[in-house]
């Protein structure tokens, strides 16, 4: 790993507007749902997923009924309706990877962070996900923290990475 | 002034991860500092597709090419090949590691059998700069297009230049292209694929991050081709870097009127937007694509009717891959007559194909088509890792196949790979050698597309679920020889009767793994051994007395621990309890922890 963790930590740009002044920027036409609810996921400070009252917000705006609009966002692993940490460790699991040891990569960050994959750190901090692939298999293997890609990865440098993160947290 | 030097860093995903940016900025500064800041020209550009060594930075009119530059050589650089005009040979690119040898740009192996026409300006321009992308000819078909051609012409000449869809399928761009036109519809629309989503594959997104406008005029021609006044390019929401420099495109070819309305005054309209996917892999099926731009679960539907007659929203659309549309405008300035004198008889032009796994140099490669796959893997990739055997390359993502050894000669086609039981695809190349069991990846591949299957038709939703429970069976040591057949038969019904490509070829890495390598699969049934390695129920680790010394690094590393025994004595791993995590085989110094 080349990248120093602070750079990982910049990735992150949550937007600070609320999700009613998001929706204003969105003509109510169903192409740009989902663009709006990737921005609606990211607003307010260190958030993460889509509550269930910015999901009423969206579907009003849009005219759609709620279960169709749930049925949206429950289809794309992206959008999260549950609480997340705030951080997203976005581990790559495309075979590209694995056949450079991401495997052990992955187990090597759920001991460490004592959770499985989609779950949170109590501390809220970290939620551990699985992809299919990140697009920088040259460099495999790879991950996203938040917004930004990390690649060429080693246990010494996610154990450095998540340990910067930690402490630039507490 | 003329600049004496034009140093271009490459500004990749690859690159920019290994702070690319920082060498860049750094650059710039040592530049100023040293006084020099007139003689040199520090460009930021594409991915120079090299991956595996980076982060590169090239100097030009030298043609030294600098790997694994960090930060801190800006100075080394700047002073030495500005001011006294001598190369930073410590950092200049060697064949081989122990060799004093360097060698030039136009002279590295990696480069010599390639051939660029998707990315010939990947590495070379400035993303960033609408200049730079006209300078190298940019938007002059598109100026061909609107002025010299009639949408008829333009079509025409697609269809003779023999381009086929780099998205896998292969089918020719420009008779897709003429049934839009024909199709009745008082609004058609132009779709570009970004939704690069096999495992593997990242072709697009280095086109798109290194040469954003060709797709962009690629698209309005298109648009003028078909009629269409609008486009979209539906690209992941995993690749930022990409979407940040397609909207810096977006809005330089506005102000420069190329997009938009009255386009260069020949009265045209065209207007592109993005539309971002959100993690779903069934949206690079061009049905399912559409409904997700139109807001919906991204399920495919049923062809026919086939999008270019009822596509988004219903009307005429036509739905080209980013490779596809990136060859376009070379099509129209340098005339189909060229285009279609590289390649073989079918399968016209040129390929990129990302090489990765146990191969020396990964990266991004595009050769002419009708290269083999020896002379990819070997020539330019230069051979397998850590000179261990090449046991076989995947090609085609999840839709495809394994190719062996024995059939590395053929010239690659979209019909020849379809021969040897694989395909095309996108054009991920996964190198494999002895330590990757076939079993675990066919499993992998199962895995995927059980989790990507949408779930809307019975035979993908339930085949791939079967597949893979009886491919974890096998992978346990649980198989019986009869789960071959059965899978070779569940693989034939979802193959015959599923609603999409992601069902109909999810069983091709299984039948292709069973094809090759069925031995290795009776051996995990009837020998319980994966001689890989990999399977991790079929491995025992197990201390081997003589060799252990006893320093007790392997038990304090244990994470269960299973590991037990006195100071300086020879350890014993409680096998009922052991989780298989190998952390004690990679810590033991002395080769006391053996695995099989």
């Amino acid at each position: 790993m080349e990248t120093a963790p602070k750079t990982a930590l910049e990735g992150k740009a949550p937007s600070p507007q609320q999700p009613e002044t998001i929706l204003q920027d969105y003509p109510d036409r169903r192409d740009t749902l989902l663009s709006a609810l990737h921005e609606i996921q990211r607003c307010g400070a260190r958030k993460s997923w889509i509550t269930d009252q910015e999901i009423s917000l969206v579907a009003q705006h849009y005219h759609i009924p709620l279960a169709e609009l749930d049925g949206v966002v429950s289809f794309y692993k992206m959008f999260a309706r549950e609480k997340r940490g705030s951080h997203i460790i976005r581990l790559c699991d495309s075979l590209s990877c694995r056949v450079r040891g991401s495997l052990d990569l992955y187990h090597h960050v759920r001991n460490k962070l004592g959770i499985s994959t989609g779950m949170t750190t109590q501390d809220g901090i970290f939620t551990l996900e699985i992809v299919n692939c990140l697009g920088a298999c040259d460099k495999s293997p790879n991950l996203m923290v938040d917004n930004t890609l990390i690649s060429g990865l080693t246990i010494d440098a996610v154990d450095a990475l998540l340990d910067g993160i930690l402490e630039a947290e507490q | 002034m003329a600049c004496k030097n034009y140093i271009l860093v490459c500004g990749g995903t690859g690159c920019e991860s290994s702070r690319s940016d920082e060498i860049y900025r750094d650059l710039i500064k040592e530049a100023e500092l040293q006084g020099v800041k007139e003689e040199v020209q520090i460009v930021k550009t594409g991915c120079f597709g090299f991956c595996e060594r980076g982060p590169i930075v090239k100097v030009l009119p030298s043609e030294s090419f600098y790997v694994g530059v960090k930060p801190e050589d800006a100075k080394e650089i700047i002073a030495e090949q500005v001011i006294k005009g001598r190369e930073v040979k410590r950092l200049l690119y060697k064949k081989d590691q122990n060799t004093a040898d360097t060698v030039k740009v136009k002279d590295i192996d990696f480069y010599q059998k390639q051939f660029r026409v998707v990315l010939r300006n990947c590495g070379v321009i400035n993303p960033e700069s609408i200049e730079e992308y006209i300078a190298r000819d940019g938007y002059k078909a598109l100026e061909k297009a609107l002025f010299e051609m009639t949408p008829e012409q333009i079509i025409a000449e697609v269809k003779a230049s023999g381009l086929r869809g780099r998205g896998g399928a292969g089918f020719p761009t420009g008779v897709k292209w003429e049934t839009a036109s024909k199709a009745p519809g008082d609004v058609k629309y132009v779709v570009c694929n970004a939704d690069e989503g096999d495992p593997g594959a990242y072709m697009d997104r280095s086109t798109i991050e290194g040469d954003p406008h060709s797709i962009l005029e690629a698209m309005i021609i298109a648009g003028k081709a078909i009629d269409a006044h609008q486009g979209f390019i539906y690209i992941r929401a995993e690749y930022p870097l990409a979407i940040d420099r397609l909207n810096v495109a977006i809005s330089q070819a506005k102000e420069m009127g190329l997009m938009g309305e009255n386009i260069l005054g020949s009265g045209f309209n065209f207007d592109v937007e993005l539309r971002l996917g959100a993690g779903a892999f069934v949206c690079g099926e061009e049905t399912a694509l559409l409904r997700s731009i139109e807001g919906n679960r991204g399920m495919p539907v049923p062809k026919p009717p086939f999008p270019a007659i009822k596509g988004l929203w219903g009307k005429p659309t036509v739905i080209n891959n980013v490779e596809t549309l990136a060859n376009v405008p070379v099509v129209l300035t340098r005339g189909a007559a060229w285009f279609s004198s590289i390649g073989t008889d079918k399968s016209k032009g040129t390929k990129v194909f990302a090489l990765t796994g146990k191969i020396n140099n990964s990266g991004l490669i595009e050769v002419p088509m009708g290269t083999t796959l020896r002379e990819i893997i070997f020539d330019i990739g230069g051979g397998i890792r850590n000179g261990k055997k090449f046991k076989g390359v995947q090609t085609g993502g999840p839709s495809g196949g394994i190719i062996v050894e024995k059939d590395l000669d053929t010239p690659i086609s979209y019909e020849s790979l379809i021969s040897l039981g694989s395909m095309m695809g996108s054009g991920g190349m996964i190198v494999m050698d002895e330590d990757d069991c076939m079993v675990d990846v066919s499993k992998f591949y199962m895995a995927f597309c059980v989790d990507e299957s949408c779930g809307k038709c019975a035979p993908c939703r339930i085949g791939t679920n079967q597949m893979h429970a009886i491919l974890d069976k096998i992978s346990k040591g649980k198989g019986e020889e009869s789960d071959l057949d059965d899978l070779e038969r569940i693989g034939k019904a979802m193959t015959k009767a599923s609603l999409c490509m992601l069902g109909g070829s999810a069983a091709n890495p299984t039948m292709a793994t069973i094809r090759h390598f069925r031995d290795e699969y009776l051996e995990h049934i009837n020998e319980h051994k994966c001689r890989a390695g990999k399977c991790k129920d079929l491995i025992v680790y197990e201390i081997n007395p003589e060799k252990c010394i006893g320093c007790g690094l392997c038990a304090r590393r244990c994470p269960v621990p299973c590991i037990t025994g006195e100071k300086k004595q020879p350890h014993v791993i409680d096998k009922s309890r052991c989780l298989k995590c190998g952390e004690c085989f990679k810590a033991c110094k002395f080769g006391a922890v053996t695995k099989r």
